[in-house]
């Protein structure tokens, strides 16, 4: 059940977009994001539902590992769909009650639904086919100037590299506790709300003393390799532009154009 | 009374990039106070092969029965099957979560539903019988060593009173002499309490010693099934799949190729030792007599 959870995992495959140089990944990805939120009509959904497709399907990566990431915010898109639904002002299309559904509403919750779902969706497609070594040597490359200004890029990069590589195995210690409490007859499943909180406690005690075991061994085992931080670190494999990254670039710069054009001009 | 799997199979993660058949077609049948124990190289599906004993997993095919009940009927209780097939994970220490270590053992019985008195009974003995000292029962988890914390880990499954007690590498992490502790008390738990015993581990010399039946397993298949006799006299197809024999069986071995006549299905230290002295002493008897001849 907790193999479930696939944000930020990584999908091993051989395709095109895995072997794209993270910082097109990374640019690709903003670019995305900022159309999601740039088109207004149907033209403009069409333009990115076809981007989505392509990518999808250039990736390699199952449809259906890619929509499991979806379960764990359908209670997000549910109350954001609701909420505009009927509280959108405008022309009202159905009214019963103190509710009221308008036209503006229906249009709004639709779009915004969408919106969250294919950001969730062109998001994750990063990450599945990105390790996070790759994730954050790509971010750190792309973030470098920042240094000047003193925002600490590499160590913000190693952060969010050592979270995301910590996340398969706190899934995995929670499996192991969860099966190590069950075999001592603990019931997760079933009881009302307090009781399954309380439930919790044999679960969420040894995980929490696990996680700071592992944050502490981590640590010293850095410290031992002599870890100082960014400051002249190289690189065994840094990341150098090859022909397909100019074409992904290209790729990407013309995708965007269009949305633009079909948002100012239609 | 027994544990039969019949042709059972387990693939993780199915229909991904990660999927893997950790059980192939596995048929087993584990009688009533067997002390058995199962061997193989990591990944070899151990792990996941105990966990269907006790219904943690369902296996994809295939079906496991306990006492002669099929424990994947609708109405089977599970929670029952946990308290009769008892399951000790690997570093169980790790799941230990309450304030002192007694109410940490008390979770188990509890959870069964039994009275106070019955639970904190059971507690009682369940420590008893690790041998963890009374001076520790009440304290916090965190102030005791390695050792003692496994086995405060393992009464926590004895508590509730298994017909079977599964251990998963139980001696892993421990120095020479926890290990021996802890093999010992299990091998005592197996005489005293008549309990069935499945001793999961990767050293031979650890199982060759205690166990009466020994399971080799191998890419999710068993391998071998014998008495560690009839195990380790396969010492070479063991090496061929990464596994060894124990380091007497190689002694022994290399003493006969040597042309000195030892038993070669002596597979535990003592038993070496007492061919390899008898061997010696009819030597010595022949030397001395030789030598009474040459006197004469």
């Amino acid at each position: 059940m907790l193999r479930d959870i696939t944000i930020g995992q990584y999908y091993p495959s051989d395709s095109v977009i895995h072997r794209l140089d993270p910082r097109v990944k990374l640019m690709g990805t903003l670019v995305y994001i900022l159309s999601l939120f740039f088109f207004q009509n149907g033209f403009g959904l069409a333009a990115v539902t076809l981007g989505l497709i392509l990518l999808i399907k250039l990736s390699k990566v199952p449809f259906r590992y890619m929509t499991k990431g979806l379960k764990a915010i359908g209670v997000i898109l549910a109350m954001t769909g609701l909420f505009n639904l009927f509280l959108t002002p405008g022309e009202p299309l159905v009214k019963f009650w103190i509710f009221k559904i308008t036209q503006e509403g229906l249009k709004n919750a639709g779009f915004m639904v969408i919106r969250l779902t294919y950001l969730i969706l062109g998001s994750s497609v990063l990450t599945l086919t990105t390790t996070p070594n790759q994730l954050t040597d790509g971010m750190e490359k792309s973030l470098k100037p920042l240094n000047k200004i003193g925002i600490p890029v590499h160590e913000i990069a190693m952060i969010m590299s050592i979270a995301l590589r910590f996340i398969p195995i706190l899934i995995e210690e929670t499996d192991k506790i969860m099966k190590a409490q069950l075999a001592r007859g603990a019931d997760f499943e079933s009881g009302n709300f307090i009781k399954r909180v309380k439930a919790m406690v044999p679960l969420l005690v040894p995980l929490f003393v696990s996680a700071f075991r592992r944050a502490n061994d981590l640590a010293m085992a850095m410290e031992a390799r002599c870890y100082h931080g960014g400051e002249g670190r190289t690189k065994m494999k840094p990341l150098k532009y090859q022909k397909k990254d100019g074409i992904g670039y290209l790729l990407i710069a013309g995708y965007f154009v269009l949305v633009l054009l079909l948002r100012i001009l239609l | 009374m027994s544990i039969i799997l019949d042709k059972v199979s387990y693939v993780y993660s199915e229909n991904t990039a990660y999927e893997k058949q950790a059980l192939k077609n596995i048929n087993l049948q584990i009688q009533d106070g067997e002390f058995i124990g199962i061997i193989g190289h990591t990944g070899s599906g151990k792990s996941t092969l105990i966990q269907h004993l006790n219904g943690l997993l369902q296996a994809s095919f295939g079906g496991i029965y306990y006492n002669g009940r099929d424990i994947y009927e609708e109405d089977y209780d599970k929670k029952e099957l946990r308290s009769k097939v008892g399951l000790v994970f690997q570093y169980p220490e790790h799941q230990l979560f309450e304030t002192n270590i007694f109410e940490d053992v008390c979770f188990g019985p509890r959870n069964l539903g039994l009275s106070k008195k019955e639970t904190e009974l059971r507690a009682f003995s369940a420590l008893r019988s690790v041998g963890l000292p009374e001076s520790d029962w009440y304290q916090s988890p965190f102030e005791l060593s390695g050792g003692e914390k496994r086995r405060a880990a393992i009464a926590g499954v004895l508590a509730m009173k298994p017909e079977v007690l599964i251990l998963d590498e139980p001696t892993a992490g421990l120095d020479p002499q926890g290990r021996d502790e802890i093999l010992d008390q299990v091998a005592a738990m197996h005489r005293e309490l008549h309990m069935t015993i499945l001793l999961v581990s990767h050293s031979m010399e650890d199982v060759a010693r205690y166990v009466d039946r020994l399971l080799v397993m191998n890419q999710g298949e068993i391998m071998l099934d014998g008495t560690p006799r009839e195990v380790f006299a396969h010492w070479r197809e063991l090496e061929a799949v990464g596994l060894a024999a124990p380091q007497v069986t190689y002694v022994v071995q290399e003493l006969r190729e040597r042309g000195i006549p030892v038993n070669p299905a002596a597979t535990t230290l003592e038993e070496a030792k007492t061919s390899v002295l008898e061997v010696f002493q009819n030597r010595k008897g022949k030397e001395f007599s030789n030598n009474k001849n040459s006197v004469k």
